[in-house]
């Protein structure tokens, strides 16, 4: 049994129980000593009994992230190539629907954009189109890898699910790290918010991280979209899937990102509101259960929460981010993709981190791991 | 940067590891590297994130060729990301081409005798077997290994990963080990530069210790009764 198939077998009523049923107090407390936990532990950790021991898990937290990350901070970009979208995910502000106009970056934008983003030191790209195979396909975004790969030491991608042998396409152009949020780990929802387009077909995009895998890439992002649905459930499959993938692939990096919904006004939908403190009970949780993994959080949160965050399970953060297809360099006035609420520069950002007394880490990899497909 | 430069300086280090990806090479004026003094410590690159032995090798050579660092290579092949153990198999293929290509090579290890003496072998300058996992602060929980390595070697003994206090690497010292390598007790505690300080004073402790001669923790009673028939025979 692979990890996608496990999970997309795991019977979501069990799930739904061990997240929302009634644990004593000693039982949340022995979680917090012990040294590993299973993915019932984990369930444990994100229900509403943990929830009045918030400040002892961000404590227990805290102190584990200072000993596997030590005083560092990862920081990366994310570039926005196009906002061509042939899906209806009926969530987002770059669906075929809203009739955004269409761009793309040629190769001169893209560079550009490189050039720029790369003079303000920063040594990890992190790729993002939309889901057109006419005007950004996997040609196309092979190209801008191997353009990438002349500014950036490391390049991760969050584009679109394809087959193993174009994932090996994108790692021997240099790509080393993808990030393919599941959005929803409800099959039902997923139907509902994803009607049309390839996007609609849940499996094939459930397994893309573990196709990745096998294609050569050494670390995977995973992620669902927080306010879709019951966080809770949501936030449990989305560690069981992580817990799973690392099984398996022990030699990769399992990360995780957090990305809460930010509403669309063009594409009202029904939100299930994630507060503040619901994420940070998430994140906290994330980071007992995988106490290695890398924990995301863009700049769809707030200056305040993100600096808050980061002193407890956060390891990867971006900075300075545009979510308008080249929007570094072009004065475009088209929405993003969603609406950034930190809005600091880079320098801002890392001068916030020494001040408080962190490590910003911009190069965190050499060029000469990239030899992708290598047997290892 | 200033409280990792005092906090060096306090340790009383003399090498100061540096992760090569971490480094600009074809930069002079790296920040990390102009950081460091070379006239203070000796600065040893180390290849942590190679997956392999191949790897390793190619990002030592890089930094040779850089002219910036020594041909000192702190050689760390681990294949998984999380506990970051390294793969003994694929160090002693690295460590014997580099040591063939003139490389000073001091591998890092899981604390395994077999090991330390094919890499003594090869001809690597030190080994440095781990206490317990890397960032764990668990102290010598590999304890009766690490002592067989030690009795064994040949070469100089680091025990490198796991020391989370002072009296760590002061027991560490007190088994006859050559030197420690610590990272994460001191960058992550309150006060770095006083546990920086801590540290050095443990090491000298446990180093005088060592050479002292300790006293056997097996307390024999001199001549008690039950014996005293062995002298009459």
């Amino acid at each position: 049994m692979t990890p996608s198939k496990i999970l997309a077998d795991f019977d979501p009523e069990i799930a739904h129980v061990l997240t929302h049923k009634k644990y004593e107090s000693e039982h949340i407390l022995s979680l917090l000593e012990k040294e590993r936990l299973t993915y019932e532990d984990f369930f444990a950790l994100v229900s509403p009994s943990a929830e009045s021991f918030l400040p002892q898990l961000a404590a227990r937290a805290q102190s584990l992230t200072l000993s596997h990350f030590g005083r560092t901070k990862q920081l990366y970009t994310p570039l926005y190539l196009s906002n061509v979208c042939i899906n209806q995910c009926v969530y987002c502000g770059f669906q075929v629907k809203l009739q955004i106009p269409p761009i793309t970056l040629n190769e001169k934008e893209i560079v550009d954009n490189y050039r720029y983003l790369s003079a303000q030191g920063f040594g990890h790209i992190l790729l993002l189109t939309g889901e057109s195979p006419r005007f950004a396909g996997v040609d196309y975004i092979e190209r801008a890898i191997i353009l990438a790969k002349h500014f950036f030491p490391y390049v991760s991608l969050e584009v679109f699910p394809v087959s193993t042998s174009d994932y090996e396409r994108y790692a021997a152009a240099g790509a080393n790290g993808i990030t393919l949020y599941q959005e929803t780990y409800n099959k039902v929802l997923y139907s509902t918010l994803h009607p049309k387009g390839p996007k609609s077909d849940y499996f094939f995009r459930l397994e893309g991280p573990e196709r990745a895998l096998l294609a050569g890439f050494r670390q995977v992002g995973l992620g669902t979209l927080l306010g879709l649905t019951d966080w809770r459930l949501d936030g449990a499959l989305l560690g069981l899937h992580a817990y799973l993938l690392q099984r398996t692939y022990w030699q990769a990096s399992i990360q995780v990102s957090f990305p809460r919904i930010q509403p669309i006004s063009a594409a009202p939908h029904d939100i299930f509101p994630v507060s503040d403190k619901a994420l940070a009970q998430l994140i906290c949780a994330f980071r007992l259960f995988l106490p290695q993994a890398g924990l995301t959080l863009s700049t769809r949160e707030s200056t305040d929460l993100r600096n808050k965050l980061i002193h407890l399970g956060i390891s990867h953060i971006s900075a300075g981010s545009n979510t308008r297809p080249g929007g570094y360099t072009r004065g475009s006035i088209e929405p993003g993709q969603f609406e950034t609420q930190d809005n600091r520069s880079l320098s801002d950002v890392m001068n916030m981190l020494i001040d408080q007394g962190f490590d910003p880490i911009l190069k965190d990899w050499s060029t000469l791991f990239d030899s992708a497909l290598k047997t290892s | 940067m200033d409280i990792m430069k005092d906090s060096l300086v306090a340790s009383g280090a003399e090498m100061v590891t540096v992760a090569l990806r971490r480094v600009n090479l074809d930069q002079p004026e790296d920040h990390l590297l102009s950081n460091l003094d070379p006239k203070l410590f000796l600065l040893l690159p180390n290849t942590s994130g190679a997956q392999t032995a191949e790897e390793a090798v190619r990002l030592a050579r890089l930094s040779k060729a850089s002219g910036l660092l020594p041909a000192w290579i702190k050689l760390e092949v681990t294949p998984e990301p999380r506990y970051l153990l390294p793969d003994g198999d694929a160090t002693l293929r690295a460590a014997e081409i580099l040591v063939k290509e003139g490389f000073t090579v001091l591998p890092y290890i899981q604390p395994d005798p077999i090991l330390a003496k094919r890499l003594e072998n090869v001809g690597v300058a030190t080994v440095m077997p781990l206490a317990s996992p890397i960032g764990s602060n668990k102290g010598l929980r590999c304890i009766e290994l690490l002592e067989i390595i030690i009795e064994n070697s040949t070469i100089p003994v680091i025990i490198d990963a796991g020391l989370g206090k002072p009296s760590d690497a002061a027991a560490a010292m007190e088994l006859g080990a050559d030197a420690v390598l610590v990272n994460t007790a001191i960058a992550t505690a309150k006060n770095p530069l006083l546990m920086a300080l801590a540290f050095k004073q443990a090491v000298e402790a446990g180093r005088q210790g060592f050479l002292a001669g300790l006293a056997s923790t097996h307390q024999f009673a001199s001549a008690s009764s039950p014996l005293e028939w062995l002298s009459s025979l």
